[in-house]
């Protein structure tokens, strides 16, 4: 067991690493945006002077490497800082500012939450069409699971959402077409009407988990440990369960935290369509004003996402091998 | 007594391009209930391919064409799936050649074992992994009680081997199909291995088919043997009269094979200096020492034979020569001349005298170039030859090696057989003009016919080139054909060393007697007899952890 716990310390580490050059990337990528907040608040009355007063309130005539630094010490203790638009509420007698924090805290709730409603749906569906699709690969069944999947994955994800609202929300009123959810919802009306999205999101996020299955264990059937299985007499559907997916299981899992990180970071026009007030929504707002210290905390967000998903796909990779679970 | 399996007229075919081409030409098969046939030749002869149809099953892009297998009344061809499964695994089990690779590495190997019985119905779990104990205490799998509960990484060759044995009795089966079982381990683990598949095999009267290329071996095993030759059978008879007094040609050829011998050279001179000389060597993986003071010399146009079983350290000896693995401690010499340990720092000239032939032809020639530019490159690199020049030398080389260069020249690996793949890799070491060279397992790949044409090669082409060999084999059939010198090495350690005839004359040192006895011989009764010499619980592994 020391082995893999040296291991994950390893990956923990470098991922530490990869955030620190990520925030790096960020800082530099934003501050090359065009335009600057205090021009875009003041629009048509931005007068040099208020130009100026602004950007020496919030910080922006210090010099690039000064702000960086300030901003990494503020992400290390926590503190994400304060967004430019409360601020400047509060200067013009608005009810008081909010962090940054507070202000994403439950935005990415509700991410998280919708994330996790999909890959409740998609990820065990697309596992288990992929074992259906390797058990009966080349048939009628195979063939029509693949384009199924392939032309959901090939349009756009707003089409998708059309599609879905005009049948399970126009002609079959079975779900709420708009998915505003607030706090305090209770759990059940919260999953209704989380629904939609959901299932927009499933369709665009199964092909690949599902496909990646089907290569990982047709892969697998030419092993002579398959053969063996089947000339002890095993069913083919437990050749593949039994014999053929556990040594399957790495890229699989691989391919499912790819695909649950796009769930977290990719979902801006899901949300737009259905209304649904995710982190993607407040991301691109964020953007449109310039509203830098939002921005940034937006992108380390889904980096450490993108890195902690990946880390846990390693790690159960890892785990899913005898071989390193067991040393010799 | 009626038959247990009877098959009659089978043909199959496999496919290449979309064309169906013959595997099987006909053949019929009787076996009766308790009885063991052999089923014996070269690769590409069908053996394994009717040992599978024999279960009623084929291989992606195989099929039986024509013909019935019956067993116990069933058709096996014409059944359905449903019905061969019932059968299979409970009635009919197999042993597959690689027991590593069989074996599912995901799982343990009693929940291996108990997943044929429970699955059929023939047994519940926990009394199938009482079975399973039992039967690995039969098979003298050390550990029984504990054995089964380890992954299949967690336990060797030899023992995988046994504990696959047992899992195909799991069920009790009618008949075993042994598909090779032996051909992956060392001689002392091989013997071990065959000990306790006839124990358990006559302990249970159960039917087996019996498939190798190694005759001796299917001496102690089978009551008949048949011969096979690409599809076609060439004769069947019982062991002993099949061993004494064989009919066919092509069976008389199979066993004048074994007697093949190079007349040995006289003794080398006092005084003169070896080709190389290998001094002392100690030698590490990291921080673990592999091989521990290693020292013997290699004269010029002599054999000298480096024999052990795997993890003896005879290809990292190998290593240690050609530099690519400095040594810690210890030198090698070249003509006398103490050579730089690590091959970078060596000049192309000292590089050029030592050149290597790999185990593994395959792998070792690439496959996007033509033979002309495989051999052509050494000739290029080391002589300097360029364009017409470059080319007749290679011509001369493909000449040498009995291959007419105007077939040869433009053709890829892929479009030749494995003998003459080897021969390739010979005409590439050949092309540098070495003094010496490495032949590093070259024939363990080979049937046996095609491994004795490489040996002869060999030999003619150092009577004519005055080369020394350093030959790694664990083969001691082919140390008797060709060695003047002979090597044996143990743990890293050299255990005994001197001239061939020494070496297989007693008194041997305890280690060398046992490889040399567990070589298995033509008679049929070599093992009955060496088991009652030794003991049973005194063979293989067992013999060797005493020493």
């Amino acid at each position: 067991m020391s082995s893999i716990l040296k291991i994950v310390l390893q990956r923990l580490g470098l991922g530490l690493v990869t955030l620190f050059v990520v925030s790096i990337v960020i800082f530099v990528a934003v501050n090359l945006l065009p335009g600057d907040f205090a021009e875009a608040i003041l629009g048509q009355g931005a007068t040099p002077e208020s130009v100026a007063k602004i950007r020496e309130d919030l910080g922006l005539d210090q010099p690039m490497i000064t702000r960086y630094f300030t901003w990494l010490k503020g992400m290390l203790t926590l503190d994400l800082g304060t967004s430019f638009a409360q601020l400047n509420f509060a200067n013009f007698g608005g009810a008081g500012t909010t962090t940054i924090a507070e202000q994403i805290a439950p935005r990415l709730s509700n991410t998280m939450f919708l994330a996790a409603v999909t890959a409740a749906i998609a990820v065990p569906l697309a596992v288990t069409l992929g074992i259906l699709a390797a058990l009966y690969r080349n048939t009628a069944f195979d063939k029509a699971a693949n384009m199924f999947t392939l032309s959901s994955i090939s349009s756009p994800e707003f089409f998708m959402a059309y599609v879905l609202i005009l049948f399970l929300a126009v002609l079959n009123p079975i779900f709420p077409s708009l998915s505003n959810i607030f706090d305090g919802m209770p759990f059940s009306e919260r999953l209704e009407k989380s629904m939609l999205p959901a299932l927009t999101l499933t369709l665009v996020v199964t092909a690949h988990m599902m496909r990646m299955t089907r290569a990982a264990i047709i892969n697998l059937l030419a092993s002579p440990y398959i053969e063996m299985a089947r000339l002890k007499g095993l069913s083919p559907m437990r050749v593949i369960v039994k014999h053929a997916l556990p040594n399957a299981l790495a890229p699989i899992i691989n391919v499912i935290a790819l695909n649950l990180a796009y769930l977290i970071t990719g979902v801006v026009v899901v949300e737009v369509v259905f209304v649904y007030p995710g982190i993607g929504q407040l991301f691109v707002d964020s953007v449109k004003i310039r509203d830098i210290p939002v921005v940034q905390a937006c992108c380390l967000i889904f980096a450490a996402a993108y890195i902690l998903l990946n880390l846990t796909a390693d790690i159960l990779s890892i785990l899913s091998n005898p071989r390193l679970r067991h040393p010799k | 007594m009626s038959n247990l399996l009877t098959i009659r007229g089978l043909k199959i075919e496999g496919r290449s391009d979309e064309t169906w081409n013959p595997i099987i030409n006909g053949v019929d098969l009787n076996l009766k209930k308790g009885e063991v046939l052999g089923l014996i030749g070269e690769s590409g002869a069908g053996k394994s391919t009717i040992g599978l149809a024999a279960m009623g099953y084929t291989r992606d892009g195989v099929r039986i064409s024509e013909g019935t297998v019956e067993f116990d009344g069933i058709d096996l061809v014409r059944a359905s799936a449903a019905v061969k499964r019932g059968l299979l695994g409970k009635r009919i089990a197999y042993v597959a050649q690689s027991a590593a690779a069989s074996f599912n590495p995901a799982h343990k190997l009693i929940d291996q074992h108990t997943e044929a019985p429970v699955q059929h119905g023939v047994d519940n779990r926990a009394s199938s992994v009482e079975d399973g104990i039992e039967l690995y205490r039969k098979l003298r799998l050390p550990n029984p009680d504990e054995i089964g509960f380890r992954y299949p990484h967690q336990v060797s060759g030899g023992q995988l081997q046994r504990a696959m044995t047992a899992m195909a009795m799991s069920c009790r089966p009618d008949l075993i199909i042994f598909d090779e079982p032996t051909t992956a381990l060392d001689v002392t683990t091989q013997i071990e291995v065959l000990a306790s598949i006839r124990e358990i095999v006559e302990e249970f009267d159960t039917a087996a088919i019996y498939i190798t290329h190694d005759l001796a071996v299917v001496a102690q095993m089978a009551d008949t043997i048949k011969v096979l030759l690409r599809g076609d059978e060439v004769e069947e008879a019982d062991t002993r009269t099949m061993l004494s007094s064989p009919k066919e040609d092509y069976t008389k050829s199979l066993w004048a094979v074994r007697a093949f011998e190079r007349p040995a050279k006289p003794a080398v001179s006092t005084g003169a200096v070896p080709v190389v000389s290998v001094r002392n060597v100690t030698a590490a993986y990291g921080t673990t020492d592999v091989l521990h003071d290693v020292s013997f010399d290699m004269h010029a146009g002599r054999t000298v034979a480096v024999v052990g079983e795997s993890g003896s350290g005879k290809s990292t000896t190998a290593r240690c020569i050609t530099g690519l693995l400095p040594p810690r401690i210890g030198e090698i010499a070249f003509d006398g001349e103490v050579l730089p340990a690590d091959y970078r720092k060596r000049s192309k000239d000292q590089l050029r005298q030592a050149q290597m032939i790999y185990q593994m032809a395959d792998t070792a020639l690439n496959p996007r170039k033509t033979i002309g530019q495989i051999i052509g490159r050494p000739v290029q690199f080391y002589g300097g030859l360029t364009g017409s020049a470059r080319r007749a030398r290679v011509n001369e080389l493909l000449e040498q090696i009995e291959l007419e260069p105007s077939q040869y020249f433009n053709r890829l690996p892929s479009e030749l057989s494995g003998g003459q793949k080897q021969r390739i890799g010979i005409a590439r070491a050949l092309a540098a003009e070495p003094k010496f060279i490495i032949c590093d397992e070259v024939t363990s790949a080979l049937d046996q016919l095609v491994a004795e044409g490489i040996l002869r090669l060999l030999g003619e082409l150092q009577d004519k080139l005055g080369l020394s060999y350093m030959f790694i084999t664990h083969d001691l059939a082919t140390v008797k054909a060709i060695a003047d010198e002979v090597v044996v090495m143990k743990d890293g350690k050299v255990i005994e060393q001197g001239p061939k005839l020494d070496m297989f004359t007693p008194p041997h040192h305890a280690y060398t007697d046992l490889l040399l006895s567990s070589v298995p011989e033509m008679d049929p009764d070599w093992l009955t007899n060496l088991l009652q010499e030794r003991g049973v619980d005194n063979i293989g592994d067992a013999a060797v952890d005493k020493m």
